[in-house]
């Protein structure tokens, strides 16, 4: 699927620049002539939003950037600069740090699209562990995004996940001077941060094109979860049919989008930060960003520092081994009747997580949080592994034409 | 080329062994500025002086907070009754052992970090169950040795280098 494109140019012009560099071959064979199955439904149009979403999130930021100043007497003041005189400053802002939240949405649709379908299964580990590597990528990016408006919110999340790396035995506290750059988040950090959470998203888009690489080497995993058989009756070029269906969907995406920004901008925020931040003292509740709240929630769960924070950690990295923790020989949840009632507990169980991460450590939040912790991690290192051996899959098609033939048919009938 | 493998080591295995040292050394001693810039500089470390706080202006019951290293410090004038509940507790039994005496100078004045040894909140003054702190972040009750007694913090509220330079002045770093 990735071979030598057989793309001729029509014009002299392109086949003399095409014998020199062959760009247009590449992308001919890589989002024209690309064969997809034919059977992919909606839940496969987020890896485009999600490209989408990363190309906005680079734009509205470099120009945001043309206006912030990173330091701590004037990063807070020139945010509010930014929303009060430069023209359209308040949309960009707006853009950029619901961009956030948005291409978080798009991203676990897309993560838990691939954990129903199977999409993680041989042969495509590397391209599921690319795109957990920009997991990660992302959320450090957004961290460090959000303490850069210097508000309170900023500060003390960017204390308090600072302070995670004082967990590590014997090195912790010097680790956690040497990332501040001082004997607190200051203006070191603040530097730092800056620094890092420009070169980052550009770290995601080259592991972005890796994943990519990977996905058209081995080839679209589908909603049926079978492989192609015969690329004339499974597949359709990339171009028009998954073009089509991507755009559309990343139009809908956009007016989604469209509606934080311009009718609930700060609903996502968290009042606390348009107060500048203050050294000496503490909100009542520090609450992180809504994606990260799950994770929170298992940080805290745990009554133990160093525990917590290594659940909170292997909670992330658990999904790099999921690949071979799963042992169904069937892929799809379609045909897998158990596992798609342990996956929809699962994402209760994560949505639950997210909720009991805003709450306070206290009481019967704090027990809620560990039993959904335990499930959380039960999840991948006991249903998935015992799941692939009890259960009893349903029949699985034979092709993805005859699994889309027989959804036309049961359609008619 | 000669395809019989040599015995003797060539002159190329020497450059390749030279120039592989070379590179090796040169990478790891440019790597230290990279790393090290990352660390407190001299300014900041300049600023992070010790500080003098008068004592005289603290009355009995009180907490003031100086800033000392971009981090608050209490300094807490004790009373009577929280003294002896700080002396009144079974040492062995607290989650980080440690006696009141080991952790001040003079028992009338405690001086700690006020950052909560969990996450880096501050501790709220006498708050929680043992009057001492309470951390809202996640819930640590320290007592009025600061002391953590319940809640996620793993260690006792940190004592900082501090000394009493006289009657009424505590010099503090």
């Amino acid at each position: 699927m990735s071979g030598p494109s057989t793309y001729v140019p029509k014009s002299a012009i392109g086949r003399w620049f095409e014998a020199r560099l062959p760009i247009a071959g590449l992308i001919h064979s890589s989002f024209v002539a690309y064969p997809t199955p034919r059977n992919l439904n909606y839940w496969y149009t987020f890896g485009g939003i999600l490209s989408l979403m990363l190309v906005a999130q680079i734009i509205t930021g470099i120009v945001l950037v043309m206006h912030y100043t990173p330091h701590v007497d004037h990063a807070f003041n020139s945010v509010e600069h930014i929303m009060r005189d430069v023209n359209w400053g308040w949309m960009l802002r707006y853009t950029h740090a619901n961009g956030a939240s948005m291409f978080f949405v798009a991203v676990y649709i897309h993560m838990l699209r691939g954990l129903y379908y199977g999409s993680y299964k041989a042969p495509r580990e590397v391209l599921w562990i690319l795109g957990v590597i920009i997991y990660l990528l992302m959320m450090a990016t957004g961290f460090m995004g959000y303490v850069l408006p210097w508000g309170q919110m900023s500060f003390w999340g960017a204390t308090v996940i600072t302070n995670l790396f004082s967990a590590i035995p014997l090195v912790g506290d010097s680790i956690t001077v040497w990332l501040w750059g001082g004997y607190s988040v200051d203006n070191p950090t603040l530097n730092r941060f800056f620094s890092l959470h420009y070169l980052l998203p550009f770290m995601i888009a080259g592991v972005v094109i890796l994943h990519v690489w990977a996905l058209h080497v081995v080839g679209q995993n589908n909603p049926d979860g079978i492989e192609v058989k015969d690329v004339a009756r499974d597949t359709l070029p990339f171009t028009p049919y998954a073009t089509i269906k991507d755009g559309f969907a990343m139009v809908c995406f956009m007016i989604f989008f469209a509606w934080w920004i311009f009718y609930v901008p700060n609903y996502l925020g968290h009042a606390d930060n348009y107060i500048e931040a203050n050294p000496l003292s503490t909100p009542a509740h520090i609450v992180p960003e809504w994606y990260y709240l799950p994770f929170y929630a298992i940080l805290r769960a745990i009554p133990s520092k160093l525990g917590g924070v290594v659940a909170m950690f292997s909670a992330i990295l658990v999904l790099c081994f999921l690949p071979w923790l799963d042992t169904s020989r069937v892929r799809s949840a379609k045909y897998r009747p158990v596992y798609k009632v342990f996956f929809w507990i699962f994402v209760v169980a994560c949505v639950g997580l997210g909720y009991l991460g805003a709450m306070p450590a206290e009481g019967g939040y704090v027990l809620a949080s560990r039993l959904l912790t335990v499930y959380y991690f039960a999840f991948f290192l006991i249903v998935m592994p015992l799941l692939g051996l009890f259960e009893t899959p349903k029949a699985v098609p034979t092709s993805i034409a005859d699994a889309v033939l027989k959804n036309a048919q049961s359609a008619k009938a | 080329m000669a395809n019989a493998p040599s015995v003797e080591p060539t002159r190329r295995d020497m450059l390749y062994i030279a120039t592989g040292a070379a590179a090796a050394v040169g990478a790891a001693s440019l790597a230290w500025p990279f790393i090290s810039q990352m660390s407190p500089d001299a300014s900041t470390i300049a600023a992070g002086a010790p500080l003098d706080v008068d004592l005289g202006a603290i009355p009995e019951g009180a907490i003031v907070t100086v800033k000392w290293r971009g981090k608050p410090i209490f300094v807490r004038h004790r009373t009577k009754k929280e003294i002896e509940e700080a002396k009144n507790v079974q040492v062995a039994q607290l989650p980080d052992p440690q006696s009141d005496a080991d952790r001040v100078k003079k028992p009338e004045w405690l001086v700690v970090i006020g950052v909560c040894t969990h996450l880096g909140c501050i501790p709220l003054g006498q708050q929680g169950d043992y009057e001492g702190w309470f951390c809202p972040c996640h819930g640590s009750h320290y007592d009025t040795s600061g002391r953590i007694r319940r809640g996620p913090a793993p260690k006792n509220l940190e004592v900082p280098a501090y000394a009493f330079t006289s009657d009424t002045k505590l010099t503090i770093g």
